[in-house]
């Protein structure tokens, strides 16, 4: 019988001030990060904190820092980050952290209202629904932002967040840029003014680390290099 | 950074980069037949061309760089509100004075 192959995992245990907790845990084939972080609390510690719901990459709440790295545990394999049998898995990075592995996300959800991600209805329940041509440009640059999970995965690996606690972040700018191309919005103004201050799109150095680690591949920096663009635009025809 | 902000980097970023063509245009051309200092400085002393030509650059590089400075001081040294500000304002005046100085040196009479 072949030998029982294990692997040495350090978890993030504490709130803001904290160790890294290590413990072995068995190999399984294809086995997830959040698999491991499961078989954990469920065989080897079951104060440990940890936050998950759909497993299947679709509901954006089990992100975690994984070798310094945001990603979504329940879509990553261990193989894939496992390094000489170690791994590191701790709380997202840019959020406060409750325990352990779980991050208070209200600063994260708080910015996509804060960038005036929110729907401003051209109509109301009692009129017909509009038609939208698919491949109308407004609504084929919609298409890519509507894809979001919400995980946060690019507000962690954002270094202007890291220095900026006021910027809003990729993720609710993306979602600002969405509503902004939407023709069913009656509000661009808004948008355009929320994402203009201090903490808005500005801030936004391009490094594009949002775009490189956002599990469903999507670009927010294009969407913010897209609000950059309109606010630049809106700045001289609002004086004219 | 604001909107105001960017924008005025961009813009003075927009006037720059023409100038700087230029000046190293001329520099090139200036030095082809050997002109000695004194020779620049006679072209360029009471030539109110070339104190708008480099003092538009001073005005220029100095809002740009205290702009993208102010950026560094925040995100790095964690500066906030007015001390942030302050310290804006502070290298704008710093890079103003001894730009403008430079511009006033080589275009007196």
């Amino acid at each position: 019988m072949p030998k029982e192959q294990q692997m040495s995992v350090s978890v993030w245990r504490g709130g803001a001030t904290g160790a890294f907790q290590s413990f072995d845990v068995k190999m399984e084939d294809n086995q997830t990060v959040l698999d491991v972080v499961a078989w954990i609390q469920q065989y080897a510690d079951p104060t440990l904190s940890y936050r998950y719901a759909c497993r299947v990459g679709m509901c954006g709440s089990c992100a975690m820092m994984v070798n310094g790295v945001p990603r979504w545990t329940c879509r990553t394999h261990v193989n894939k980050v496992l390094k000489d049998g170690h791994m590191e898995i701790g709380p997202l990075r840019n959020l406060p952290v409750i325990k352990d592995l779980a991050t208070d996300m209200d600063p994260f959800f708080d910015k996509w209202v804060a960038a005036e991600g929110l729907h401003h209805p051209t109509q109301t329940r009692d009129d017909p629904i509009e038609a939208i041509d698919p491949t109308n440009a407004a609504r084929v640059e919609i298409n890519a932002g509507i894809e979001c999970i919400n995980c946060s995965v690019c507000y962690a690996a954002c270094d202007t967040v890291a220095g900026n606690p006021d910027y809003l972040g990729p993720a609710a700018l993306q979602r600002a840029w969405s509503v902004y191309n939407d023709s069913k919005d009656a509000n661009k103004q808004a948008i355009l003014d929320a994402v203009s201050g201090v903490g808005g799109c500005h801030n936004c150095h391009s490094q594009g680390s949002c775009a490189v680690h956002c599990p469903n591949e999507l670009n927010p920096m294009n969407a913010i290099a897209g609000l950059k663009r309109e606010t630049a635009r809106n700045f001289f025809k609002r004086r004219t | 950074m604001t909107l105001k902000l960017y924008m005025a980097q961009r813009i003075t970023a927009l006037i720059m980069a023409p100038l700087v063509l230029m000046h190293i245009a001329v520099m090139i051309y200036a030095i082809q037949g050997g002109l000695s200092a004194a020779e620049i400085l006679g072209r360029t002393q009471g030539s109110i061309l070339w104190f708008l030509f480099y003092g538009t650059f001073v005005v220029a590089v100095s809002i740009h760089a205290a702009i993208g400075l102010r950026t560094v001081l925040s995100e790095w040294a964690g500066l906030r509100g007015m001390g942030l500000n302050a310290a804006a304002w502070g290298i704008l005046a710093l890079l103003l004075i001894l730009g403008m100085q430079a511009v006033y040196g080589v275009t007196a009479i």
